[in-house]
């Protein structure tokens, strides 16, 4: 069939005569098709993707990240994990003016501590201990954290207070207590 | 169609009222607005730095870094410290030795000794994510990776970010950076996985010295609010305009 043929039949099916009723059919069910299509792709191909709030500029993304980092693992347990099975020390800490340093900090973190790791290791580095209490001449001087009273931030020079960076503050000092052994 | 008098002078009147109605009046109908109403939640997290209290000890560093498997090793951290020293001759020398993961134990500034008496001020500024509520990296993310919960929190989508660092460069206070090992961009986020199961962040808890406090902005009684509300606070580079949520009480101009 030579291309002049195909064009005649084209024309020819152009030019016959169809009813208003049929062309208005014709169109509304090739416009639910589209739609429809459109819906059902939208459908499969689109993640579940959401702008809460109807914010488009800022809050448009991947709704199950939110509870990915909700679910984030927390290493820290905090001081009330401590306390059940370690109360007796924690008392003693709470009396002395170390109270508001939680367990964690020198003790490291908890994780699943009774099960892993069985024994959780102390940093009884001096380090440790200089992080606050190395003498600096802008830190402030007076300690006010405490509901009881306000105390002086006790501050030493590392290179005169046992300069020999082996000793451990620890063979002197006791930490629960924040006093000499 | 006939008009009587009466009838022309109050369709006018309509017409001229309706047409005097600015359409900010119907800012209401907005899908945003609606939404807002509908959608509101009690939480905006928010977050109180007293830079008086802080003492440089580097403890929240160290906590932050192991809680959220910050690359220690490569000197990135979420959370860091900066030292501010203002000499006697305006010089404003900052440091931060490692993210002050190891704390501020000596005089000396990057490597260099300064005298006591050379110092005019000092202090110790404890930087994180500002959570802003115009967040500017979640703007230019070109994956939509980042983002704002309804709660405040700008998250990254460690599965939908292609590294691409536009979030670390836009970035007014330089929070962002690229994780060497997972090779997407991570931050600070006040430690969603605590704040959301009745938990202090880590930085917060591990603070002996009360300089670091989180708090809900809805909440009227929430003494961070009230402090925010009552006493004079600042927030680093307001001209951005991307309304930061980490306030300063005791903020020096010279920090920047």
């Amino acid at each position: 069939m030579s291309i002049k043929k195909i064009l005649n039949k084209i024309d020819s099916i152009a030019r016959r005569e169809v009813s208003f009723g049929k062309i208005l059919v014709g169109t509304v069910i090739l416009t639910i098709l589209a739609v429809s299509t459109i819906v059902i792709m939208r459908m499969i191909l689109v993640p579940s993707f959401t702008a809460a709030n109807n914010d488009y500029r800022y809050q448009w993304h991947r709704v199950a990240n939110q509870e990915e980092w909700k679910n984030f693992k927390v290493k820290y347990k905090g001081d009330d994990y401590c306390i059940d099975c370690h109360s007796e020390q924690h008392k003693k800490l709470l009396q002395s003016v170390h109270a508001k340093i939680t367990c964690e900090n020198c003790h490291g973190a908890a994780l699943e501590h009774p099960e892993n790791p069985i024994k959780l290791i102390v940093d009884k580095k001096r380090e440790l201990c200089l992080r606050c209490h190395s003498y600096l001449s802008y830190r402030p001087v007076e300690y006010k954290e405490l509901q009881t009273k306000n105390i002086k931030l006790k501050m030493i020079k590392p290179d005169e207070h046992y300069p020999d960076s082996n000793t451990q503050c620890i063979s002197c000092h006791d930490p629960h207590m924040a006093n000499f052994k | 169609m006939n008009f009587n008098r009466r009838d022309f002078l109050k369709i006018g009147i309509i017409t001229v009222g309706g047409l005097m109605l600015p359409f900010s009046a119907f800012e209401f109908l907005t899908p945003k607005a609606k939404a807002n109403i509908i959608h509101s939640t009690n939480l905006r997290w928010v977050f109180l730095v007293d830079i008086q209290k802080c003492v440089g000890c580097g403890m929240c560093v160290k906590g932050c870094s192991t809680e959220n498997d910050a690359p220690t090793h490569a000197n990135l951290a979420r959370t860091w410290i900066e030292r501010y020293i203002i000499t006697k001759d305006g010089t404003i020398i900052v440091d931060s030795p490692q993210q002050a993961y190891n704390g501020f134990t000596k005089h000396d500034v990057h490597g260099k000794h300064i005298p006591i008496e050379n110092i005019s001020k000092a202090f110790f500024v404890p930087k994180l994510c500002n959570q802003c509520d115009l967040p500017i990296c979640v703007d230019v993310c070109p994956v939509g990776a980042t983002y704002k919960t309804p709660d405040g929190i700008v998250h990254i989508d460690r599965k939908w970010c292609i590294g691409c660092a536009a979030c670390i460069s836009n970035c007014p206070y330089s929070v962002r950076f690229i994780h060497p090992t997972l090779h997407v961009v991570d931050k600070c986020n006040f430690c969603y996985h605590r704040i959301s199961n009745n938990l202090n962040p880590v930085c917060v808890d591990a603070c002996a010295f009360g300089s670091r406090k989180i708090g809900n902005l809805k909440n009227p009684d929430d003494p961070v609010t009230q402090t925010i509300m009552s006493k004079p606070v600042a927030v680093l580079k307001p001209e951005f305009n991307s309304k930061p949520h980490v306030f300063y009480l005791g903020l020096s101009y010279e920090v920047k």
